[in-house]
């Protein structure tokens, strides 16, 4: 009676264990089963035949320019995203924090972007973005400033930063939306005290909002890091990695490993290293916080 | 009493700088939109010499050939197909395992629990190359099955997670009647359990269908005839292939787009709602 019931209850789980086992938890062992070999991903695999031993990561770590350069690429979108992305959308949500009319309307505007995909932002801005037919041009040269008019994302000069800013374009709204969530869970009369005190607006962000936020701040700013430098789909409709390798970033180059040069193991490794970055990079932001809070 | 009135244009200033400040942002948000549907209603002739954002006389055969000739039509039928199956399947199997972790009993649930916990936190860039593998392998590539089933897997751990939250907090009184009353495991999961749990459902089929809508890359590897393709990959086909028909592809993007807008501004309180929740999940 009581076997049969355990069976029973497993049954509830098995269709998600099942499902999680085959699309996730073996392609994870997998890649790093993969990252071992060289392979062209079609002809018959057989793992002692392509074992390679960490060659893959020999070639990654010490000679591939374009994959170092191409992080250096994410990293420089991620800190366009962490500052200006991230103080406009503190500064958007400081606004509506209060009786404002129309508060809801732009809350609602400005969570517009997010959920619009990735490939029809890149793709619209593209073509506002286009050399010869772009409306970007077009008002400059209206306006007298035609001698700025360029074919920006195929510039190199100014492709990365074009995508970097609708990527930020893209991703305001939702820091917006926490900002203004963690806002709004600090007490009325904690400011109403301050300012009866006599205390100016600067001083009260300072002194009441600011520590009362470093949670979220924390928690915006790693899910940017974590977001941002895994960004690709954008970077695919906008430029395709273009021009050169001028706007390649990690996930564009582990695709391109894969499709472009057929090199499956190399690909994987690249995964891997990069994961591990990421996995880094995120243990010593929940480390800072920790200190932060306790500081 | 004048204390008093220049308080009140002090602050009229203000809220008028603040108005200012917010309005600016949303027209940069709302401009591009406006633009594509704009444009959407030019012909290729007038779309290089008319920049208003409202044409002069618009035209609205573009939707038509989009959806025909562009065979938007096919990538949209594709992206519903796909979109009302993976959230379907997500419901289902996520409010299974949740139910079980959350109510009922058996060795080793933590850590099965934990294993989805601990997979929402690795970031695993590139897992599309040996699930790309897999695929081939299992002779799924090109199947409309192979890319559901993929689009499960990726909504998985969250919906769990969430739902699993969401039956803890729930009293069993009303499971503790049913059982009494005679009701199987099943039963109560399908006439207790999934009832009480809408708001959390609600927020599991919002965030599932505008993931699985918008998803392109497992699009692009799994499928390759155009018959199975979903919208944003059908998009990239057509801006490759008719690089400057940008009436067309305008047409093209705003058919994928007004779905989306639309469940979006229904939806919209519940989706502010699950964002916050997300954030805190994450």
């Amino acid at each position: 009676m009581r076997a049969k019931s355990t069976i029973e209850n497993y049954l509830f789980i098995l269709p998600a264990v099942l499902i999680f086992s085959i699309f996730f938890i073996y392609p994870f062992y997998k890649v790093f089963s993969l990252s071992l070999t060289q392979w062209d991903g079609i002809s018959h695999f057989n793992f002692a035949k392509n074992f390679i031993g960490l060659r893959n990561f020999k070639e990654l770590l010490l000679h591939d320019r374009v994959w170092w350069n191409a992080m250096g690429h994410a990293g420089y979108i991620t800190f366009i995203a962490l500052t200006f992305q991230n103080a406009l959308a503190l500064a958007l949500a400081w606004a509506c924090d209060r009786d404002i009319k129309g508060g809801n309307i732009y809350r609602v505007i400005f969570y517009l972007p997010p959920v619009l995909s990735e490939v029809v932002v890149g793709l619209v801005w593209r073509w506002i973005y286009d050399g010869n037919y772009g409306l970007l041009n077009y008002w400059l040269t209206n306006i007298g400033l035609g001698h700025l008019a360029r074919a920006w994302l195929s510039d190199p000069r100014t492709a990365l930063t074009c995508v970097a800013a609708i990527h930020c374009w893209k991703g305001f709204g939702w820091g917006f939306i926490i900002f203004l969530a963690g806002l709004q869970t600090i007490p009325r009369q904690l400011y109403e005290a301050a300012r009866v005190d006599g205390a100016s607006s600067w001083q009260i962000f300072k002194k009441i909002t600011a520590p009362l936020m470093i949670p979220v701040f924390i928690l915006v700013s790693i899910l940017t890091i974590l977001g941002t430098m895994q960004v690709f789909v954008l970077i695919l409709s906008m430029t395709g990695g273009g021009p050169g390798y001028h706007t390649e970033v990690p996930v564009t180059r582990i695709l391109a490993s894969m499709i472009g040069s057929s090199r499956f193991g190399y690909a994987c490794s690249q995964g891997i290293v990069f994961g591990a970055i990421l996995l880094v990079i995120s243990f010593m932001q929940i480390r800072l916080s920790r200190y932060m809070q306790k500081a | 009493m004048r204390e008093v009135t220049k308080y009140k244009i002090e602050g009229f200033f203000k809220s008028t700088l603040l108005h200012l400040f917010l309005i600016t942002v949303a027209l940069t948000c709302l401009f591009p939109l406006l633009w594509m549907v704009g444009s959407a209603l030019k012909t290729q002739q007038t779309v290089f010499s008319d920049m208003s954002i409202i044409p002069h006389n618009p035209v609205w055969s573009n939707f038509y050939y989009a959806w025909t000739k562009g065979n938007f039509g096919i990538y949209f039928l594709n992206s519903v197909i796909y979109t009302v199956t993976v959230v379907f399947g997500i419901v289902i199997v996520s409010s299974l395992a949740a139910f079980a972790f959350s109510r009922l009993h058996f060795p080793g649930k933590n850590i099965l629990f934990y294993m989805f916990l601990v997979a929402m936190m690795i970031p695993l860039p590139g897992s599309f190359v040996p699930l790309y593998v897999l695929m081939t392998k299992l002779h799924l590539v090109n199947t409309r099955i192979g890319y559901i089933l993929c689009m499960i897997n990726v909504g998985l751990s969250f919906s769990i997670y969430l739902l699993k939250t969401f039956f803890d907090k729930m009293p069993s009184a009303f499971e503790d009647a049913a059982r009494i009353d005679g009701c199987s495991k099943l039963g109560i999961w399908w006439n207790v359990a999934l009832p009480l749990a809408k708001p959390a459902i609600a927020v599991i089929i919002i965030f599932n269908s505008l993931n699985v809508w918008n998803e392109y890359i497992l699009a692009t590897l799994i499928l390759s005839s155009k018959s199975l393709m979903p919208l944003q990959r059908g998009l990239m086909l057509f801006q490759g292939t008719h690089i400057t028909q940008y009436p067309l592809l305008m047409a093209g993007i705003t058919i994928a787009v007004l779905p989306i807008i639309l469940v979006y501004l229904l939806m919209q309180r519940h989706i502010i709602k699950g964002i916050t929740a997300g954030a805190i999940v994450g």
